[in-house]
C-alpha cells in the first residue's frame, strides 16, 4: 500500500464541561464535523475547514479549533503544500481546484506604499465641517470641451456619452448567481442602491428579484453567454464584458454542475445539475477588432444609452490590452489583480499567474496617459482591496473606482475558508442549498455591506482630508501623494512613486 | 504664504511700476526676501511684434552661446541686451538677466503642422530642460518677467522697473519653502504671454502635473505655478474655453451647488467636471493669471487664501490683502473679497496691439 494520507489541518475540539448537548453544533456544520453519540459530541476534525459557524453558534462556549501540527521531516523547498498537493493529485490524477484568492505569500505592495498629509505649510481639510467629495463618474470624457459664449451666457456644445455616477468610488465586484447565492444578491443590490453605487451582476444572468435594483446594477457578458437576451442587457445601468478574470487569468469561469439548482438553471439558461464551464476565450473574440465589434453591438442592442466595461486579469500585457480597449469604444476597463477572488479556480493558475493589481493599475494609467487617452476610458481596479487604505492607494496609483469582491463577502460573514466549490458554504453564500441559503437575511446582509462601504467611505474621506484633497480628482493619479517604503527601484519607477524621504 | 498683487488699466493707460513696487513692498510680512517678482504688459512697444524672451544665464560664455543657438534654430534674433540692472551686490546666487527680441522664421518650423505659439513653448521646453545654464522666464510679446532672489523692493531697484511703462502689473512676494534663493524659483511664472502669480500649494500637483504632460507640456521646474501656466495655456490658448470657465474648470463647483442650477447651467458645469476633472485644482491657493488681454483671479473651492478686488474708475487692482491695494490707490470706488473659488475676469476695453 502507498500512503499518500493527509493529516488534517485542525483539531476540533468540544469541552464536556461546558457543552450544553444543544447540538446546534451538529445542525450548523456542513462539513459532518459533530456527531451526537450519547452524552457527548464527538468530532471528526479532518473535515473541518475554520469557517466558524459552530463557534459561532455554540452557546457555551466550548468549542475550540487549533492548527493541528504534525512535523514533516523539514525542507526548505519540499515543504508540506508541495508534498500535500502530489500526494493529492497522485491519488486523484486531476487538476487541485481552490476558492478564493492567490495564496502564495507574495509580497503585499499596498502595505510598502504610504500616503501623505499636510501640515503648516498648507492646512488638512477637515471632513466633519468641510464639503469631502467622493462623488466619482465612469465613462468616457471627452478630451476637450466645445462652448459658445453670447452674451455673456455659455453654452455647451459637446455632448457627453453616458456615465454612471457613484457617490462612493467603491462598486460591489461580479460574483454570480450560482456562484453565489440569490440573497448574497440581493444583500449586494439594496446596499449599492442605499449607497448609490453599483453591484456586478457577475455570468450566470440576472434573477428576477434583482430587477428592481436594475439602476445599480451592472450585468455581465463572458464567454459563456449565460442568461444573456436583450431584455438582460436592458435591465441594468451599465454591461461588463469579462475577458478574464484576476484568480485565473486565461480560463474562463467554472461552476460546478452541485451548485446548479432548478432556479440557477433557469437564470443560466442550463440544464440543472450541469458544470457551467466558461470556454478560456470569447468564441467571437480572437482579436482587439472583435471587441470593438461586441462593444458595439452591446451598444447597439441597448441604443447606445449604456457605457460598455471590459473586464480583464492582470497581466504582463494588461496596459497595451487596456490601451486596445480604449480605442475599441469601451467606456472603462476594469483590472482584475492577481489576489482576486474566485469560487473556483485551478490552484495553479490562482497562485501563479497575473501580476498584482498596484502594479497593473500604474502601468494602465501610465499608457493611457502617454497615449493621451486617459479620458477616453475609466479605470476599475479590482482584486485584492482590503481596507479604505487600499481603495485610497489603489486611487492615487490612478484608478478612477474599485470594485471590491472577498471584503463584501467577508463584510456578510465569510470566513475565507477557500471552499466555496463545494455548495456547502455554512454561512449561505456560495451555496445554492436552501437550507443553507436561508442562513443569510439579506436585509441583514445588506447592512453590514452599506455598513462597510459606509465606513471605508468616511476613513477615505479622512484620509483625502489630511492630504489636504476635497474632491476625489484631485486624488486619482496623484503618485506624489505616495511613497514607497522597501521597493526597489524598478518598482519604484512602475509605481512612478518616490521612496519615503525623497 | 506668499503675497500677489495685480493692477490693469482696462482704458490701456500705462503707467511704471513704482505703484506696484510700493504696494507688494506692503505684504513683506507675506515674504521672506528668498524671491520677489514683477510682470509688466504693453512695456516693449517698438517690438510689439516680437516675442521677448528673457533669460537667466549662468555665464556670459557657454550658457550664453547654447541658449543663442537653440534659438536661432527656431527663427532670428532682432535685438538683444542685458536687461539694465543695478546691482547692489546684495543678492546670492546671482544670474545675468539677459533679452532676446525674436521672430520664429516660418522657414525653419516647415514640415511641422503646428503653429507659431507652439513652437514657442516647444523651444522654451527644449531650453529649460536641456539646463545648460540658461532658463527662459518670460517669452511674450510686448511683455517681460523680472525676478530674483529678494525683497520685493531690491528686485524692484535691481531691474528698474520704474522706466518700464505698462498698462498691466502683477507682482509677487516669495515665502518659499521648496526652491529657497533660486532665481528661476521667484515668480511671476511665464509662457508666452501668460503670467502667474500664486499663493499658495496645490495638494493636486501630482494629479495636474500629469494631465498636463500627456499634452506634451513638459514640467521641468516641479512648481505648482508652472503647472498652472500650463493648465491656462491647454484650456484657453488649445481648447479655447473662455477665461472665466477655464478658472471654473481649474476650481469646479461642488456637486452640491451644480445639483441646484438650471437644467442647461447643471449639464454645463456637469460636463466641466467630468472633462477636466485631471486639472483642478486642490489646496488652499489664490492666483492671479494675466495675459495680454486681461487676467483672471481665482482661488481655491474653500478660500484657504485670501484676495481682494478694488476698482477706481478704469483701473482694478487685485491682492491677498486689501491695504497694499490701498497703498497703490487709497480713494477706491469699491474693494470686496470675491466669493470662494469664483474665477474674476478684467479684460482690456480697447485694442493697445
Amino acid at each position: 500500500m502507498i500512503s499518500n494520507f493527509i493529516p488534517s489541518k485542525y483539531d476540533v475540539h468540544v469541552d464536556p464541561s461546558r457543552c450544553r448537548l444543544c447540538q446546534r453544533c451538529v445542525e450548523n456544520c456542513t462539513y459532518d464535523v459533530f456527531r451526537k453519540e450519547e452524552d457527548r459530541i464527538f468530532t471528526f476534525s479532518s473535515n473541518c475547514v475554520v469557517c466558524h459557524r459552530c463557534i459561532s453558534f455554540c452557546p457555551a462556549d466550548a468549542i475550540s479549533i487549533n492548527r493541528r501540527i504534525v512535523n514533516y521531516r523539514e525542507h526548505p523547498f519540499w515543504n508540506e503544500e508541495s508534498r500535500e498537493d502530489i500526494y493529492n493529485q497522485a491519488n486523484t490524477g486531476k487538476i487541485i481546484l481552490g476558492g478564493m484568492g492567490n495564496a502564495k505569500k507574495y509580497p503585499i505592495l499596498f502595505d510598502r506604499l504610504v500616503l501623505d498629509a499636510c501640515q503648516i505649510t498648507n492646512p488638512s481639510i477637515d471632513p466633519l465641517r468641510e464639503p469631502m467629495e467622493t462623488r466619482t463618474y465612469l465613462g468616457k470624457k471627452p478630451k476637450s470641451l466645445k462652448v459658445e459664449e453670447k452674451d455673456g451666457d455659455i453654452s455647451l456644445k459637446t455632448r457627453l456619452a453616458p456615465n454612471l455616477l457613484l457617490e462612493t468610488p467603491i462598486m460591489i465586484a461580479h460574483m454570480s448567481y450560482g456562484a453565489v447565492s440569490l440573497n448574497t444578491q440581493l444583500s449586494f443590490a439594496k446596499a449599492a442602491s442605499r449607497l448609490g453605487t453599483y453591484m456586478g451582476s457577475g455570468e450566470g444572468g440576472l434573477h428576477s428579484s434583482l430587477y428592481e435594483y436594475k439602476d445599480n446594477i451592472i450585468v455581465q457578458v463572458a464567454s459563456g453567454r449565460f442568461g444573456v437576451t436583450p431584455s438582460y442587457l436592458n435591465k441594468c445601468a451599465a454591461i461588463e464584458i469579462k475577458a478574464g478574470q484576476g484568480a485565473k487569468p486565461g480560463i474562463g469561469g467554472h461552476l460546478p454542475g452541485e451548485k446548479v439548482n432548478e432556479d440557477v438553471s433557469k437564470t443560466r439558461m442550463i440544464p440543472v445539475g450541469t458544470d457551467a464551464i466558461s470556454p478560456a476565450p470569447h468564441h467571437d473574440i480572437y482579436s482587439i477588432e472583435d471587441l470593438a465589434q461586441l462593444v458595439r453591438a452591446l451598444k447597439e442592442a441597448t441604443n447606445w444609452e449604456k457605457p460598455v466595461f471590459v473586464k480583464i486579469a492582470a497581466v504582463h500585457n494588461a496596459p497595451a490590452i487596456a490601451a486596445g480597449i480604449a480605442r475599441a469604444d469601451a467606456d472603462g476597463v476594469v483590472v482584475d489583480g492577481f489576489r482576486g477572488g474566485t469560487g473556483a479556480a485551478p490552484k495553479v493558475l490562482r497562485d501563479n499567474v497575473g501580476i498584482p493589481i498596484e502594479a497593473a493599475i500604474a502601468s494602465i494609467d501610465k499608457k493611457l496617459r502617454e497615449q493621451g487617452i486617459r479620458n477616453e476610458i475609466s479605470l476599475i481596479a479590482s482584486g485584492g482591496i482590503r481596507n479604505s487604505a487600499d481603495v485610497t492607494k489603489a486611487i492615487a496609483l490612478g484608478a478612477d473606482a474599485v470594485y471590491i469582491g472577498t471584503a463584501a463577502l467577508i463584510a456578510m460573514g465569510c470566513r475565507v475558508c477557500g471552499k466555496c466549490y463545494t455548495g456547502l458554504c455554512p454561512w449561505g453564500i456560495a451555496t445554492q442549498r436552501d437550507d443553507l441559503v436561508h442562513r443569510l437575511d439579506p436585509i441583514i446582509g445588506a447592512q453590514q455591506v452599506y455598513n462597510l462601504i459606509n465606513a471605508w467611505t468616511h476613513e477615505l474621506q479622512e484620509l483625502m482630508g489630511a492630504a489636504g484633497i476635497n474632491s476625489i480628482e484631485s486624488l486619482r493619479g496623484n503618485r506624489d501623494r505616495l511613497r514607497g517604503y522597501m521597493l526597489d527601484e524598478n518598482l519604484l519607477e512602475v509605481l512612478d512613486v518616490k521612496t519615503i524621504g525623497a | 504664504m506668499c503675497g500677489i498683487i495685480g493692477m490693469l488699466n482696462k482704458d490701456g493707460k500705462r503707467i511704471d511700476g513704482s505703484s506696484i513696487k510700493k504696494g507688494l513692498s506692503l505684504m513683506n510680512e507675506r515674504g521672506n526676501g528668498q524671491g520677489a517678482g514683477y510682470a509688466a504688459y504693453g512695456i516693449y512697444p517698438e517690438f510689439k511684434d516680437h516675442y521677448a524672451l528673457h533669460v537667466f544665464l549662468d555665464n556670459m560664455k557657454e550658457a550664453k552661446f547654447n541658449v543663442e543657438q537653440e534659438i536661432e534654430r527656431w527663427g532670428y534674433i532682432v535685438y538683444s541686451e542685458e536687461i539694465p540692472t543695478t546691482d547692489k551686490g546684495i543678492f546670492e546666487d546671482e544670474k545675468i538677466p539677459y533679452r532676446y527680441f525674436f521672430k520664429p522664421d516660418p522657414r525653419k518650423l516647415l514640415g511641422r503642422d503646428y503653429n507659431e505659439k507652439d513652437a514657442i513653448v516647444e523651444m522654451v521646453m527644449r531650453i529649460n530642460s536641456q539646463k545648460n545654464g540658461a532658463l527662459v522666464f518670460s517669452s511674450g510679446k510686448n511683455m517681460g518677467i523680472f525676478k530674483a532672489s529678494g525683497w520685493p523692493n531690491d528686485v524692484a531697484e535691481f531691474y528698474k522697473i520704474n522706466q518700464y511703462k505698462g498698462y498691466m502689473w502683477l507682482g509677487h512676494n516669495r515665502y518659499p519653502t521648496n526652491t529657497p534663493g533660486w532665481w528661476g524659483g521667484a515668480h511671476p511664472f511665464g509662457l508666452l504671454d501668460w503670467g502667474v502669480v500664486h499663493n499658495g500649494e496645490i495638494t493636486s500637483y501630482g494629479t495636474n502635473k500629469r494631465y498636463v504632460e500627456s499634452f506634451g507640456y513638459n514640467c521641468s521646474m516641479l512648481t505648482d505655478t508652472e503647472v498652472v501656466t500650463y493648465l491656462f495655456d491647454l484650456l484657453v490658448r488649445k481648447h479655447k474655453l473662455p477665461l472665466r470657465l477655464a478658472g471654473m474648470a481649474l476650481a469646479p463647483m461642488f456637486w452640491k451647488d451644480i445639483e441646484r442650477m438650471p437644467e442647461q447651467k447643471r449639464q454645463l458645469h456637469a460636463a466641466l467636471r467630468l472633462t477636466y476633472s485631471s486639472a483642478a485644482m486642490n489646496g488652499p491657493f489664490a492666483i492671479v493669471v494675466a495675459n495680454t488681454c486681461g487676467f483672471v483671479a481665482l482661488t481655491d473651492r474653500i478660500k484657504l487664501r485670501p484676495l481682494v478686488i478694488g476698482k477706481k474708475g478704469k483701473a482694478v487692482y487685485v491682492s491677498s490683502e486689501e491695504a497694499a491695494i490701498r497703498a497703490m490707490e487709497p480713494l477706491l470706488d469699491s474693494i470686496y473679497s470675491p466669493p470662494a473659488g469664483d474665477p474674476i475676469v478684467h479684460q482690456l476695453e480697447v485694442q493697445t496691439l
